[in-house]
């Protein structure tokens, strides 16, 4: 049952049974259910409104919740916002009437769907209490505030206005004040005023938010982000998914005469063809009629629909918190914990259930204070509203249980069920309409496209987790070597030469042979609104290597012309892949680039994978991923196997410290102004057109056309398809330029990408015999010489 | 071998040391070093020594493992501190080198312990003595009363005779670090055997009943755990003068270690136990048997005396049927007794009955 088909019902109801009568009937499906549960959701349900107008009217939520403790179990319970306010008129209808609300048959991302939330709460207040509930709004136009004491006239579900006025409402310009007084019982449970609070805090921090509890306890919130959501637009329905019965409602209410104008207008993302290709597979004319569409017909269409590929929904209509706010968000909430790890937040592509466009955020926080023998708390959200209640019949809570997570670094029984360990993991479903199983809008329904994303998203972070992880325990266990090479070594080819009155030995095979890996290490500095990222990697194998090297940052804010090193490829999405030369042994090279526009705490550590080479012998990065780059791009998996070619090939030549070609690239260099407009970039431009689109998935494919051989082609076409924005046909045109483009790219490739600038100065290995050079008649034979004297 | 040439020839093995070092490095090998392990599993019974000396097993330092890169270079730096100091002619306590080893940047000690050791593991990786590399301990000899006669060479290189009964007062001769031959030489020696005594006590209360004279015997204070210099006397003056040697320490298990590096070496010093062993020294007591015999008011063994005991068990140099059933006996009564509860049956009892008795078994007193 959908909470559409319940609220045509409910709708239906309120004419034949006393809406008091309906409400005492179906106080728990509109979360009015016990004492605790009330107080929550009166809060929930003005806090959610005031979200709601706030980021309509494009306004920065300050939110204000109070609760006071009355006489008995009597609550008085305050919210009051900066939003737009409400006119005059409007008051009775929205806080003394059921089913009245402005989003109902928008198809929409709010949080109010159903225009019963606010009412549910003053008519639940009356009922206990017998009380009135007083609101003051105010709009930017109004003059003065009004103030009204309203009560719901339960027979004719309308509300009755005991008193109003108009006051002087000290410096506030716009705004509602929600007075409510209901029996209730307060507590701080993990279902709680406090907790909806400091969920909503998490996913909505361009919020400010002020909660006093009844024992004078003051909780503040900060905004975190300046950046309200992005307006969303109001969609049709989008044919995929559809049920019949909404399907053959909406043949009867349309004015259109023929079934292809109907699919095209009426629908999102139908177009003539994609019309005529849906009534082609269904086997009907394309002349056909609305007015002659039965049952069965209705039917052959959407099987049809289901046949034809239509393009996923408009991501307009859809506001995800992305990535770098919810980082914010969570750091904001949970910093008191001290995490250890912040794992870079997923925002998934939209998708689409049942017609309706819907998008999987997950984030996940590790370690720290967070209790390690509990059960991961599972933060659950939709459209930027935590939910509280029904854990279990939760597809989010589902998707978590279904997931093995012992492979991640949590604990879990059998791999299914909530998983043990020091972690939090937050799932937001940002929809036009997000499938509640009931009124109470507590928790998702259990739909297998939503589930399958939310697991995909999960794993997706969850890995990023893992990676971080594995790093961590990996170079841990490198460290040592490193400081026996780094540190050691020298120190003891020095003092040995020294004794024996012989020159210092060339370390380099024996470093290699200690360490016999390929070094990556990633250091991250904030300095005038940047981070600037160095990516050293050090070859500590005995033979030179070559490898591609991925690194993955927050969408958006890469500065393309900070690049030490130009890159192979890099997407507004944040990936970054440079296919490096070949790095000689015991030779290091230094990659650095920065990104700006982030806050310092926004970015910890690029997440590094690699290719070409055995991913066990590098340490600090990971085997990039087979899904790593979704969009578009698969993982090359080894032009060469460097590991064969350098062991028959180049052991000899390596082991040569002096290499003819150093002077060759020193004349050489790479001009980064000259290599920029042929490199693999996003053109600047096309950022700005777009800023928030992935159109390059389609170039990309052609950019390699020696390796693309048609079946491979037609893999990728699937995934493009589904993700592809709207905006794609306006990119078309565009597209027949871009491989002119590619081809200049070519020449290029030869050339060694290696910026030799940075990477040579040390020719063999180089920390090494730096240090080597400075500890000559050092201090600590001085001091042995002293001490000796002191002892005569 | 005269001095000069020892400490030459020490210096020069010790090059030796930091040459294989360097060998490995400049073949591109990882460099290690192999010291013979010092643990009571490789300890071999010498019986043309009748000794127990180091075996064959030897742990690999490698440079592969921070431990290892870590003790190469303090090898490294100790060498060289060694080799200046030889140059220097001078010498310095292992204390000092200690101390010293806190300019040696990354190759300082973390505590004395560890730089001890290293001077102990160059001794055997070099077979010199440390004295040899002009390293001495900072402890000093334990004290001999008796009528013995002894020639050391003072700090002027004057020699002195030292009679160690007239010459000395109530705490008697003070054995120097270095009691070899270019130090140290015997005299006349009227005794009839060799006391050493583990507790100070003990040797006082053995000092005040006049038992050196009454009974013809050397009585040596070993304060607990023997320093090499008194180890290395008592085994130069048994051999020498021909005496016997006997021990009498506590009833507990680490007393028997006592003894033990007394009579067959010690395993930390056991690649230098032909020169401070004394293989004929024998053992008095306390024994278990003693804590029944004599019913001695006696203390409960603690968890680490049991684990000290059953270790013995196992320990090559215990293997004795006489160590065997005196250590099975003790765990069996949990029970172990210091030398001065003798005390119980009066303050002559140890002299007047006890030692008379033990000692008469042994053939020693008549
Ligand atoms: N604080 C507010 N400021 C401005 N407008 C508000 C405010 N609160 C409510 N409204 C308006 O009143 C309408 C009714 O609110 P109500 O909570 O009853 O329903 P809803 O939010 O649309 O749906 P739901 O039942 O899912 O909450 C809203 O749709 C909104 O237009
Ligand atoms: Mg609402």
């Amino acid at each position: 049952m959908t909470s559409l088909g319940i609220a045509e019902e409910l709708a239906k109801k309120h004419k034949e049974i006393s809406v008091a009568e309906f409400f005492e009937r179906n106080k728990h499906i509109l979360g009015f259910d016990s004492p605790t549960k009330a107080l929550l959701t009166a809060v929930k349900e003005g806090v959610d409104n005031a979200l709601d107008a706030c980021e309509e009217a494009g306004i920065l939520p300050d939110i204000h919740v109070e609760i006071r403790k009355g006489k008995r179990n009597e609550f008085k319970v305050v919210i009051e916002d900066n939003g737009p306010g409400i006119i005059k008129k409007q008051v009775p209808h929205v806080f003394g009437r059921l089913l009245y609300g402005s989003r109902f048959h928008a198809i929409r991302q709010s949080r109010g769907q159903q225009g019963i939330g606010i009412s549910a709460a003053v008519m639940y207040g009356q009922l206990t209490t017998g009380r009135a509930s007083t609101i003051k709004s105010k709009t930017a136009r109004m003059d003065t505030a009004v103030t009204m004491q309203l009560m719901i006239d339960t027979k004719k579900n309308r509300s009755e206005v005991l008193k109003e006025d108009f006051f002087v409402w000290d410096g506030k310009e716009h705004g509602v004040r929600i007075e409510m007084f209901m029996e209730g019982r307060y507590v701080r449970s993990k279902q709680s005023p406090l907790e909806y609070l400091r969920g909503t805090a998490i996913v909505n921090p361009h919020a400010s938010i002020t909660f006093i509890e009844p024992d004078g306890l003051k909780h503040v919130f900060e905004r975190v982000s300046e950046k309200l959501p992005d307006p969303t637009e109001e969609i049709k329905p989008h044919p995929t998914g559809i049920e019949l019965g909404i399907f053959m409602r909406m043949l009867k209410s349309t004015d259109k005469l023929k079934v292809r104008t109907f699919l095209q207008t009426e629908f999102e993302s139908v177009s003539y063809r994609v019309a005529d290709e849906i009534l082609a597979k269904a086997k009907l004319d394309r002349t056909i009629r609305v007015k002659d569409i039965d049952l069965d017909r209705g039917r052959a269409i959407l099987d049809a629909i289901s046949k034809v590929r239509i393009q996923a929904p408009s991501k307009e209509c859809l506001s995800p918190i992305g990535d770098i706010l919810i980082r914010k968000g969570l750091r904001n909430v949970l910093d008191g914990a001290k995490p250890d790890f912040y794992s870079p937040p997923i925002t998934r592509e939209p998708r689409v259930y049942k017609g309706n466009p819907f998008q999987v955020e997950v984030g996940i926080v590790y370690g720290g204070q967070l209790p390690r023998e509990h059960q991961v708390q599972v933060l659950r959200f939709a459209n930027r509203v935590p939910l509280l209640y029904q854990q279990g019949g939760c597809a989010i809570t589902q998707a978590v249980e279904g997931m093995d997570w012992r492979r991640y670094g949590l604990d879990q029984k059998g791999g299914r069920g909530i998983p043990h360990g020091p972690a939090v993991i937050m799932v937001h479903i940002a929809s036009t309409k997000v499938p509640f199983t009931s009124e109470s809008k507590e928790a998702v329904a259990n739909i297998a496209e939503i589930i399958e994303e939310v697991q995909k998203g999960l794993r997706a972070c969850a890995r990023r987790l893992q990676t971080h992880l594995n790093k961590k325990v990996r170079k841990k266990k490198a460290r040592e070597k490193f400081d026996i090479v780094q540190q050691i070594l020298p120190m003891i080819a020095e003092k040995s030469s020294e004794l024996v009155g012989k020159p210092v030995p060339a370390l380099g095979p024996v470093i290699t042979q200690i360490m016999n890996v390929i070094w990556i290490d990633d250091t991250v500095e904030y300095q005038k609104k940047r981070h600037k990222i160095t990516l050293t990697l050090y070859n500590y194998t005995p033979t030179g290597k070559k490898l591609s090297l991925y690194a993955e940052v927050p969408a958006n804010c890469i500065d393309d012309k900070s690049f030490s090193l130009a890159p192979t490829r890099m997407r507004s999405s944040g990936k970054i892949r440079w296919d490096l030369g070949r790095i000689k042994t015991t030779e290091k090279l230094d990659i650095t680039f920065d990104l700006k526009g982030l806050d310092k705490r926004d970015f910890d550590e690029c997440e590094l994978y690699v290719s070409g080479i055995t991913a066990a012998n590098v340490i600090g990065a990971e085997a990039l991923p087979g899904d790593w780059d979704i969009d578009g791009e698969e993982p090359e998996l080894a032009e060469i196997d460097p590991e064969v070619a350098s062991a028959v090939a180049s052991t000899e030549l390596d082991d040569i410290p002096v290499e003819p070609e150093e002077k060759d690239e020193d004349t050489h260099p790479i001009e980064k102004e000259k290599a920029r407009p042929d490199m693999d970039v996003i053109p600047m431009e096309e950022k700005r057109v777009k800023p928030d689109k992935n159109t390059l998935p389609k170039e990309e494919k052609k950019a390699k056309p020696d390796k693309d051989t048609a079946p491979k082609g037609e893999k990728k076409a699937k995934p493009e398809r589904d993700t592809l924005p709207m905006g794609d046909k306006k990119a078309r045109p565009e597209r027949d330029t871009i491989p002119k483009e590619e081809k200049k790219v070519r020449p290029d490739k030869d050339t060694p990408r290696i910026d030799k600038r940075k990477a040579s100065p040390d020719k063999s290995p180089p920390p090494p015999k730096k240090q080597i050079k400075s500890t000559r008649d050092k201090p600590p034979k001085k001091h042995v010489q002293s001490k000796l004297e002191g002892l005569m | 071998m005269k001095n000069e040439q020892r400490h030459k020839e020490a210096v020069k093995s010790l090059l030796k040391v930091a040459d294989e070092i360097y060998t490995h490095l400049d073949k591109g090998h990882i460099p290690t070093m192999g010291v013979p392990s010092r643990t009571k599993t490789n300890i071999t019974f010498n019986q043309r020594q009748m000794v127990w000396k180091l075996g064959k097993s030897k742990t690999l330092r490698s440079a592969k493992k921070l431990d290892g890169a870590y003790m190469l270079l303090r090898t490294l730096y100790m060498i060289e501190f060694i080799e200046a100091m030889i140059k220097a002619n001078k010498s310095s306590t292992l204390r000092e080198m200690y101390y010293i080893s806190e300019g040696w940047d990354k190759a300082k000690f973390g505590a004395q312990d560890e730089s001890n050791k290293l001077a102990e593991d160059l001794e055997v990786v070099t077979a010199h003595m440390r004295e040899d590399f002009k390293l001495r301990p900072e402890e000093d000899g334990a004290r001999v009363i008796g009528n013995i006669t002894v020639n050391e060479k003072n700090r002027k290189g004057v020699e002195k005779k030292i009679n160690c009964r007239d010459d000395v007062g109530d705490s008697g001769y003070s054995i120097p670090y270095n009691v070899e031959l270019d130090k140290v030489k015997f005299g006349d020696c009227d005794v009839d055997f060799i006391i050493a005594i583990e507790t100070g006590g003990m040797f006082d209360r053995l000092v005040e009943n006049g038992f050196d004279e009454d009974s013809r015997a050397a009585l040596v204070h070993l304060k607990g755990q023997p320093a090499r210099s008194t180890r290395r006397f008592i085994k130069r003056l048994s051999e020498e003068k021909d005496v016997p040697v006997v021990v009498f320490t506590d009833g507990d298990p680490w007393s028997y270690r006592i003894f033990a590096s007394v009579a067959f070496g010690a395993i930390k010093t056991a690649h230098i136990s032909e020169y401070l062993a004394t293989p004929t020294a024998q053992y008095v007591g306390i024994t278990p048997s003693d804590i029944i015999n004599y019913d001695l008011p006696s203390d409960k063994l603690t968890d680490k005396d049991v684990q000290a005991l059953k270790s013995e068990l196992t320990d090559p140099r215990f293997k004795d049927p006489f160590w065997t059933n005196e250590i099975k006996l003790q765990l069996d009564l949990k029970k172990k007794a210091e030398q001065q509860a003798l005390a119980k049956y009066g303050l002559d009892y140890v002299t007047d009955k006890y030692l008379p008795e033990k000692l008469g078994e042994m053939g020693l007193l008549k």
